[in-house]
């Protein structure tokens, strides 16, 4: 029996006394792939960032279950040592600190075990090279006057090092040209398995030329409207959110 | 408005805050009098010149006001500091000469250690005098001089009085003159010509006496084609009564010579650093700053190049770290006195808890002095709302003829950032402490590695206390 690894109950989350989710729902068992799609203000990145547990969003209602334990008040570093990962779509620049020291501090926090230089080193060179990355990139300042594509591989270089069981996608293939593409696809489904699941948080469907979804869901307004396979993003793809709107909302 | 209330939390400053207890072979009475200086100087059987100097130097003391254009001073009672503590040691070229207790607060602090690994020669100064000295023998035998003023002063008498306090005249401000009245111990350098000291010197300076003042003189002469690394560190333990700094670093590079000074200076939070460094380099020659201040109550320091030779040049890297309590007034001043000369500023600062850090700093071209560059870079880094952060760099150009880049950037820690590297696993304190540590990379990747490591210590001793 496959086993449950996300639950999200009612969620609801305001910003500025604004209702953002307004009790969104939302199951995901071990080795699935879900894709969550919808339009621009809808509530992608505020699920994104909830789930991960940034402390400007607030749940005012609902749970968040993780893998059978309510997280609600657990802080971003609590969950990513549970094996929460999310792959931010404007990620963060660090200067002064290398790709390499940080990920090795994230891997030994994230683990509990101490990784040592040199083999933690080779670890680190046997990802980058599986996404075509050049070496001297773990040596560069984490994302500092890196392209927006290459921000993007280096968010699944990280995710690919620290194996998170669930990976939360937001919006990592805009702005990636399609080779880019492919080699992010790629290295996504080395991370999952039939243990490991993935979200992926779109305002497209690029990558699911590569991906395989179980599920397509539809996000529209603070609520998943719609749930159903790949022929729902085939469908928005061909007629776009406005109809769905008129379809599916009320 | 609503006052806040403040919390000062006494952060575990660990080594530095060890306390020996306060014995001394000869102390000086509180406050200031020609009495008191002339006292002094009879202890150290100074030349008369030296006496004259110092009594010249209190009276230009007793003349000058006391300056407000920056820190607060108003809590620096000179009546109160005790200006000369003689240690019960005498000074040794053997760590087994030095008193035991006074030995053990140096093995604390590193200084033995570093000696025997990386060192080319160390002075050791507790209280008001040099306990330490010692210099490698294959130096000694190139004409390299290491040792302390009083000696230098005995020895090579010349040089000293051709030399002292000219870069750095008692008539410069108050602090200086105080400087020239009570000064004692710090460390004399001369490097001859063409020598390369390609390893470090150090001299540390360590205040154990409470409501005492540390006035360490240190003279560097590096002549032509010369090279030096000279390290200062300064630290004491934390009292209730005021302590109070004010050295004075004067340092003569020589044409095509090259110095870099590199200091980090961690004093207890009842301290007073009123410090005052200047380098005059010759055609060609190259003076290095690299800066760190942490700890005290109030700093005001500007480490100052005056580039009187043509082609000469300056580079100030600088971090400063400002805690609960703390008003920390740092910078650089350069003068470009000489056609193509070059200077690059490169200043980083830090605050929390309601700590301040001033970033002060003077560009100066003289009307001749054209075809000079010059880069200022001053970021501070702001780690909470209560902290504060000011810039000020004056720029005086005399001539237009000279190639300028300015960039001066405040801000407060992102709080995206943090939860950036906290989705990582990585927990708040540390991610703070990464974000600072590589704000300050640019810093410690310019130091020699153990005191890349001792300021990474030092921020996370800072950082430690901010979270909870």
């Amino acid at each position: 029996m496959t086993k449950n690894l996300l639950n999200v109950k009612n969620l609801k989350i305001n910003i500025e006394d604004k209702e953002i989710l307004k009790g969104l729902n939302l199951q995901i068992n071990e080795g699935e792939i879900h894709i969550l799609m919808g339009p621009n203000g809808s509530g992608k990145s505020t699920l994104a960032y909830t789930l991960m547990g940034h402390p400007k969003y607030e749940i005012a209602e609902g749970d968040i279950i993780f893998n059978g334990e309510l997280i609600n008040d657990l802080r971003a570093d609590e969950r990513a040592k549970r094996g929460i990962f999310l792959s931010f779509q404007y990620p963060e620049e660090i200067p002064g600190v290398t790709v390499e020291e940080f990920l090795r501090t994230a891997k030994t926090s994230v683990t509990g075990k101490f990784h040592g230089v040199i083999a933690f080193k080779k670890l680190l060179k046997e990802k980058m090279d599986l996404l075509e990355m050049e070496e001297e990139y773990a040596s560069r300042y984490l994302n500092q006057g890196f392209s927006g594509g290459e921000k993007k591989k280096n968010e699944i270089l990280q995710m690919s090092v620290l194996e998170p069981k669930l990976a939360i996608l937001d919006e990592t293939d805009s702005g990636l040209d399609v080779d880019a593409i492919s080699i992010v696809a790629e290295g996504v489904k080395r991370v999952q398995d039939d243990k490991k699941s993935i979200l992926v948080i779109t305002h497209y469907n690029k990558l699911l030329d590569y991906l395989k979804p179980d599920f397509v869901h539809i996000l529209l307004d603070g609520k998943i409207v719609k749930t159903g396979g790949i022929e729902l993003a085939k469908e928005i793809d061909e007629r776009g959110y406005e109809n769905i709107r008129t379809k599916y909302s009320n | 408005m609503e006052r806040r209330k403040t919390y000062i939390e006494d952060v575990d400053r660990g080594i530095y805050d060890i306390k020996n207890k306060f014995t001394y072979r000869y102390k000086s009475d509180k406050g200031l009098t020609p009495e008191i200086i002339i006292e002094i100087s009879k202890e150290k059987d100074e030349p008369k010149w030296m006496t004259d100097f110092r009594l010249k130097s209190l009276e230009i003391y007793s003349s000058k006001p006391v300056p407000t254009w920056g820190a607060d001073l108003s809590g620096l009672d000179m009546d109160n500091i005790i200006t000369y503590v003689r240690p019960d040691a005498d000074m040794g070229d053997s760590w087994d000469d030095v008193p035991e207790d006074i030995k053990k607060t140096f093995e604390l602090l590193g200084i033995p250690q570093a000696e025997r690994e990386s060192l080319a020669g160390v002075g050791a100064q507790y209280d008001s005098e040099i306990v330490y000295h010692n210099i490698k023998q294959e130096l000694v035998d190139q004409g390299v001089i290491y040792t302390d003023m009083e000696t230098a002063l005995h020895q090579y008498e010349d040089i000293v009085r051709e030399h002292f306090m000219q870069l750095i005249p008692p008539n410069d401000h108050k602090f200086a003159a105080l400087h020239g009245a009570v000064w004692s111990g710090g460390s004399f350098v001369y490097v001859p010509e063409g020598v390369n000291v390609d390893i470090p010197l150090q001299s540390y300076f360590r205040l154990n006496a409470p409501g005492a003042g540390q006035f360490e003189h240190t003279l560097i002469i590096v002549e032509k084609g010369a090279n030096l690394h000279f390290i200062e560190g300064c630290s004491a333990p934390q009292y209730r009564v005021t302590n109070l700094h004010a050295g004075c670093v004067e340092l003569y590079v020589r044409e095509n010579a090259r110095l870099r000074y590199s200091t980090i200076e961690n004093w207890s939070r009842n301290m007073y650093n009123l410090n005052t460094k200047r380098a005059i380099v010759d055609k060609n020659g190259t003076i290095e700053w690299i800066s760190g201040s942490f700890g005290s109550k109030v700093t005001m320091l500007y480490p100052m190049s005056i580039l009187k030779g043509e082609g000469a040049k300056s580079e100030f890297t600088g971090v400063t770290f400002a805690s609960t309590g703390q008003y920390l007034d740092t910078g650089t001043k350069v003068v470009h006195a000489a056609p193509h000369t070059i200077s690059s500023i490169n200043s980083k600062s830090i605050s929390k808890n309601g700590g301040h850090a001033f970033y002060r700093g003077l560009l100066k071209v003289t009307p001749d002095a054209y075809g000079c560059k010059s880069t200022v870079s001053c970021e501070s880094l702001m780690l909470d709302n209560e902290s504060a952060s000011d810039t000020v760099p004056v720029i005086k150009l005399d001539n237009d003829n000279i190639d300028i880049g300015h960039e001066a950037k405040i801000g407060r820690i992102s709080d995206e950032a943090i939860f950036y590297l906290m989705s990582r696993g990585i927990n708040e304190e540390e991610a703070k402490a990464m974000i600072v540590r590589g704000f300050v990379e640019p810093i410690t990747k310019e130091l020699p590695l153990e005191y890349a490591v001792e300021l990474n210590n030092l921020i996370n001793i800072e950082l430690e206390g901010s979270i909870g």
